[in-house]
C-alpha cells in the first residue's frame, strides 16, 4: 500500500511486547482516529439524553423508589393491585424488580433497591442482623398449598402437609421443586426437614428441581403430572393447570408470612429513605392493610394482612 | 477557454533495473526505461508478459521487489499529485456520474470542484448523464467517466492499463479519441494494449515486454516497420508468443 | 394447535384495538433496540472499516476475535453489564440500573460486534475492486473508509438490521439488567417471559406473534427502500 497515507505510527508500535501487542495497536489507532472519537461520543450522547429524558412511560421521572420483591408475589398479580393506590395518594412511583428471595436480598445488599419486600424471615432476620436492612415490618401473609394430579397416586387429600410429603416420598410420585433459593423453596425445604426427610435422596429420580421461578415450575409440574409445592396466589392465577388441582390446604404451618424492609441508608447513602419509607408506612396502615385485603382472584381472597404496631417500648 | 499544461515538474520518470517477483515467480526482471513529457508511450506484449505489473509500478501502486522508480522531483506528494490512472474495468462510486468526478476533485483540495467536474463531463461529452448513477451507464460511458476523472486532475502523467479492451468499437474510438486530446493539452500518455491497430493509432514510442523482459524499445515507426527483435517482429506477424 | 389458532386471534384483537399496555411494551422495544443499534453502529461502522483496511501484526487474532465475540452469550453480557451498574459497581454512581439506559448499553455491547464483523467483512471484500482506484487518487486512509462506507450503504443495512433483530429478540441481558419492571423496563421479550411464567400461553404466544410481525414488517420496508435505491443508483 505505497500510496495510501497511512498512518506511520504502526511502526513505532511495533516496539511493543507481543503479548499486548495486538491490544496496543489497536488503542493507538483507535485514538488516532478522531473520526472514532466522535462516533464514540455521539453514541454516549445518544445513551445518556436517552437516560435523562426519563426512563420509559413515567410520569413522575425523579418521583420512585425500587422495590426488590419476589417472582410470586408479582405473579399473584397483588402489585397491579396496590400500587396504583399508593401512587394515586402520594405520586411515587413503584418500580417492582421482581426475582427470587435470595437473588431480591443480594440486590438490595448491593444497594440496588430501596425497599425490600420478601417472604423469609429466617432469611430477613438474617438480612437485619448484618445491618442491611431496618425497620422490618410484618405486613401480610398468604399460605402455600400443595397442588398434585388429580388421580392423587400418593393419596395426600388433606389437611396435614408433613404426612402428605411422607406419603410422596414413600409412593416416590413425581415432586416438582423451585430448587432456586426462593422464600417459597426455603419453606419447602424447611417442611421436608419437618417430615424427616432429606429430598435429595429422590433428586433425579422422583425429585424433580427446575432451578426456576414458581410459574415455570408450575408449567413443569403441569407437564410431567408431578406434585408441587406453590403459594396460592401464584397457583390461582396460574392458567396452565393441566391436570393439577390442590391437594393440600388449611394446614396453619403452611402459612407464608411477608416482611418489609428498608435498605439501611446506613450501608448505601442513595437509598431513598423518606419515600421508602413512605411506601413501608403505607402498606402497614390502616389503608394499605385494607387495599392487600381487598384483593382477590377468583372471589379468594389471597393475601391477609397481619401488621401489628409494636408498643412504644417502655 | 484555453488550458494549458504546467511546465513538466515530475518528469522525467525513469525505471532502473526493475523487477517484480510475487509468490517465487519472477513477473519482470531487469526493466529500464524513461517516460520524457509530451510523449505517448505504449507498452505492448502478449498476456503474462508483465505490463500491467510494469504500469502498477511506475504509477507506484506496486513496490519493486528489484531496481527503483525515480521521479525527477523529491517531493513525493507534488509526483503522486501528477499523475492518473485509468483502469480495465472503471470503478464508479455509488453515486452520480458528476458526483464521481466531484470526489476525485475533492480529495485535491481544488477551490471550484463544481466547475471543473462540469468542465471534464463537457470534454468527454457526458454532460447529459451528469446526474444519472454512474453504475447504470453503460462500459463505454463509464470508461469516459473515468477518463473525464482523470483528466479533471489535470496530471502531468496518465497511466491507462488496457482501457478499451472490454469495449466495442464505437466506444473504443470515443476513448481514443479522448486520450488524444488529453495528450494535446500536454498530458504525458502510458498505456498498455495488446491491439496492435490502437498502438499504430496512438503511440509515438513502443516498449515491447516478453516474459518480463523489455525486449524493445523504439519509436513506433521503427517499431511497426523493421522491429529490431524477433519477439516483436513475431508479435506484429500475428504470432502466438509463449 | 389450538393454543396456537387462539393465539394469532389474540394477537390480531389486540393489535386491532391498539391495547395500551401492548402499544407501550412495544413502544419501548423499538426505543431501547433502535437507540441500542444507533450507538452500536456509531461505533461498529468506523471501527469495522478501519479494521478491514488496516494492516497490523495480529490483526487476523482481532477479525477472529470480533468474529467470536458474535456468539456472545446475551445472558453473560447482561450480568457483566447489571455488576458494572450495580451500586456495588464502578459505574453505581450512575443509578442506571433498572432503567430503559441499562438495557440499551446491554443490547449495544451485544450487537455491537455483529454489526462490526459484518462490516469488517463486506468492506474489506469491496476494498478488493476499489483499492487500486483509490490509491490512485491518493485517497488517505479516512478517506478511503468514508467512500466505502457510504458505497457500500446498501449492504450495510443489512449489517445494521441484523444487529436490531438480534437487539430486539434478546431478552437474557435486559431481564437482568432491567428487572422487567411493569411501565419502565417490560420490553416484548421479558413480557412474554413473564406471561409464560404465569402460565399464560396463549398471552405469551399472541405477544410472539406480535414481536415477529414487528421485525418482519421492519425488514420489510428496509427491503423495499434498499431496492428502490438499488434500482436508482445502481
Amino acid at each position: 500500500m505505497v500510496k495510501c497515507n497511512a498512518v506511520t505510527n504502526v511502526e513505532s508500535a511495533k516496539h511493543i511486547t507481543v503479548i499486548s501487542n495486538k491490544a496496543r495497536n489497536l488503542l493507538l489507532h483507535l485514538a488516532m482516529k478522531s473520526r472514532f472519537l466522535v462516533a464514540a461520543l455521539l453514541g454516549m450522547t445518544a445513551l445518556t439524553v436517552s437516560h435523562l429524558n426519563g426512563a420509559g412511560m413515567t410520569h413522575a421521572q425523579d418521583k420512585f423508589i425500587v422495590v426488590a420483591s419476589t417472582t410470586s408475589t408479582q405473579d399473584s398479580g397483588l402489585f397491579g393491585h396496590i400500587l396504583p393506590l399508593f401512587k394515586a395518594k402520594t405520586g411515587i412511583d413503584v418500580r417492582v424488580v421482581a426475582q427470587g428471595t435470595g437473588q431480591a436480598l443480594a440486590t438490595a445488599k448491593k444497594g440496588d433497591a430501596d425497599v425490600v419486600f420478601v417472604h423469609d424471615k429466617v432469611a430477613e432476620a438474617k438480612f437485619v442482623g448484618e445491618g442491611f436492612g431496618i425497620d422490618r415490618r410484618e405486613v401480610m401473609y398468604n399460605d402455600f398449598v400443595i397442588v398434585g394430579p388429580k388421580s392423587d397416586p400418593a393419596k395426600t387429600t388433606g389437611t396435614d402437609v408433613i404426612a402428605a410429603l411422607k406419603k410422596i416420598e414413600a409412593a416416590k410420585t413425581p415432586f416438582a421443586s423451585r430448587g432456586d433459593k426462593s422464600g417459597t423453596h426455603a419453606a419447602e425445604l424447611r417442611y421436608w426437614k419437618a417430615a424427616d426427610i432429606d429430598p435429595q435422596t429422590g433428586k433425579g429420580t422422583w425429585y424433580r428441581e427446575t432451578g426456576s421461578g414458581m410459574g415455570p415450575t408450575l408449567n413443569t409440574a403441569s407437564a410431567m403430572n408431578a406434585y408441587v409445592f406453590t403459594d396460592r396466589g401464584t397457583w390461582l392465577s396460574f392458567k396452565n393447570r393441566g391436570e393439577l388441582t390442590i391437594a393440600v390446604e388449611g394446614d396453619t404451618k403452611l402459612f407464608n408470612q411477608y416482611g418489609v424492609m428498608l435498605v439501611n441508608p446506613a450501608k448505601h447513602a442513595h437509598v431513598k429513605k423518606d419515600m421508602g419509607m413512605q411506601f413501608i408506612e403505607w402498606l402497614t396502615s390502616a389503608e394499605g392493610q385494607a387495599a392487600i385485603a381487598a384483593y382477590k382472584i377468583e372471589g379468594q381472597q389471597l393475601f391477609f394482612p397481619n401488621y401489628v404496631a409494636l408498643k412504644k417500648a417502655a | 477557454m484555453a488550458e494549458v499544461m504546467n511546465p513538466p515538474r515530475a518528469l522525467p520518470l525513469s525505471a532502473e533495473r526493475l523487477g517484480f517477483a510475487a509468490g517465487g515467480v519472477t513477473v519482470l526482471n531487469e526493466v529500464s526505461l524513461s517516460i520524457t513529457s509530451g510523449s505517448r508511450n505504449i507498452v505492448m506484449g502478449s498476456n503474462g508478459a508483465g505490463k500491467s505489473v510494469l504500469m502498477r509500478l511506475l504509477h507506484g501502486l506496486l513496490t519493486p521487489t528489484a531496481g527503483a522508480v525515480k521521479w525527477s522531483n523529491t517531493d513525493m506528494a507534488l509526483v503522486r499529485r501528477s499523475q492518473a490512472m485509468v483502469f480495465q474495468r472503471p470503478v464508479m462510486l455509488r453515486r452520480s456520474v458528476r458526483e464521481n468526478v466531484e470526489f476525485a476533485l475533492k480529495l485535491t483540495g481544488h477551490e471550484n470542484v463544481h466547475r471543473a467536474a462540469e468542465a471534464a463531463l463537457e470534454r468527454v461529452g457526458l454532460v447529459h448523464l451528469a446526474d444519472r448513477a454512474a453504475r447504470l451507464c453503460s462500459g463505454g460511458e463509464q470508461q469516459r467517466i473515468a477518463l473525464a476523472r482523470a483528466w479533471a486532475l489535470q496530471p502531468e502523467v496518465l497511466f491507462l492499463d488496457e482501457p478499451t479492451a472490454s469495449l466495442d468499437p464505437a466506444a473504443t474510438r470515443a476513448i481514443e479519441e479522448t486520450i488524444t486530446a488529453i495528450h494535446a493539452q500536454g498530458t504525458t500518455i502510458v498505456m498498455t494494449t495488446h491491439d496492435l491497430g490502437q498502438a499504430k493509432r496512438i503511440a509515438d514510442r513502443v516498449l515491447f515486454l516478453h516474459h518480463g523482459r523489455l525486449v524493445e524499445d523504439t519509436s513506433a515507426d521503427i517499431f511497426f516497420q523493421q522491429p529490431q527483435s524477433p519477439e516483436a517482429a513475431a508479435f506484429i506477424r500475428g504470432e502466438l508468443l509463449w | 394447535m389450538q393454543e396456537i389458532s387462539q393465539s394469532f386471534s389474540l394477537a390480531f384483537v389486540l393489535i386491532a384495538s391498539f391495547d395500551g399496555a401492548l402499544l407501550s411494551i412495544a413502544g419501548l422495544s423499538l426505543r431501547v433496540s433502535g437507540i441500542a443499534v444507533l450507538a452500536a453502529s456509531l461505533l461498529a461502522l468506523p471501527f469495522g472499516a478501519w479494521l478491514a483496511l488496516a494492516r497490523f501484526p495480529g490483526r487476523q487474532g482481532v477479525i477472529a476475535m470480533l468474529n467470536g465475540m458474535m456468539g456472545l452469550p446475551p445472558v453473560v453480557v447482561g450480568l457483566l453489564v447489571y455488576l458494572l451498574l450495580s451500586r456495588a459497581g464502578p459505574l453505581g454512581a450512575l443509578g442506571m440500573l433498572f432503567t430503559p439506559s441499562a438495557m440499551m448499553i446491554a443490547q449495544a455491547l451485544l450487537i455491537f460486534p455483529i454489526i462490526a464483523a459484518l462490516v469488517r467483512q463486506v468492506i474489506e471484500d469491496a476494498w478488493g475492486e476499489y483499492r487500486e482506484q483509490l490509491v490512485s487518487l491518493n485517497a488517505s486512509r479516512g478517506q478511503c473508509i468514508r467512500a466505502l462506507l457510504w458505497d457500500m450503504r446498501f449492504t450495510l443495512t443489512t449489517a445494521v438490521l441484523a444487529g436490531f433483530g438480534r437487539a430486539i429478540a434478546e431478552v437474557g441481558a435486559v431481564m437482568i439488567v432491567g428487572g422487567n419492571i411493569d411501565g419502565v423496563t417490560r420490553v416484548m421479550t421479558t413480557a412474554i417471559a413473564l406471561e409464560t411464567s404465569k402460565g399464560d400461553l396463549p398471552l405469551a404466544l399472541a405477544l410472539g406473534v406480535v414481536l415477529i410481525a414487528m421485525v418482519v414488517i421492519i425488514n420489510l420496508v428496509a427491503q423495499m427502500i434498499k431496492t428502490t435505491a438499488m434500482r436508482k443508483h445502481g
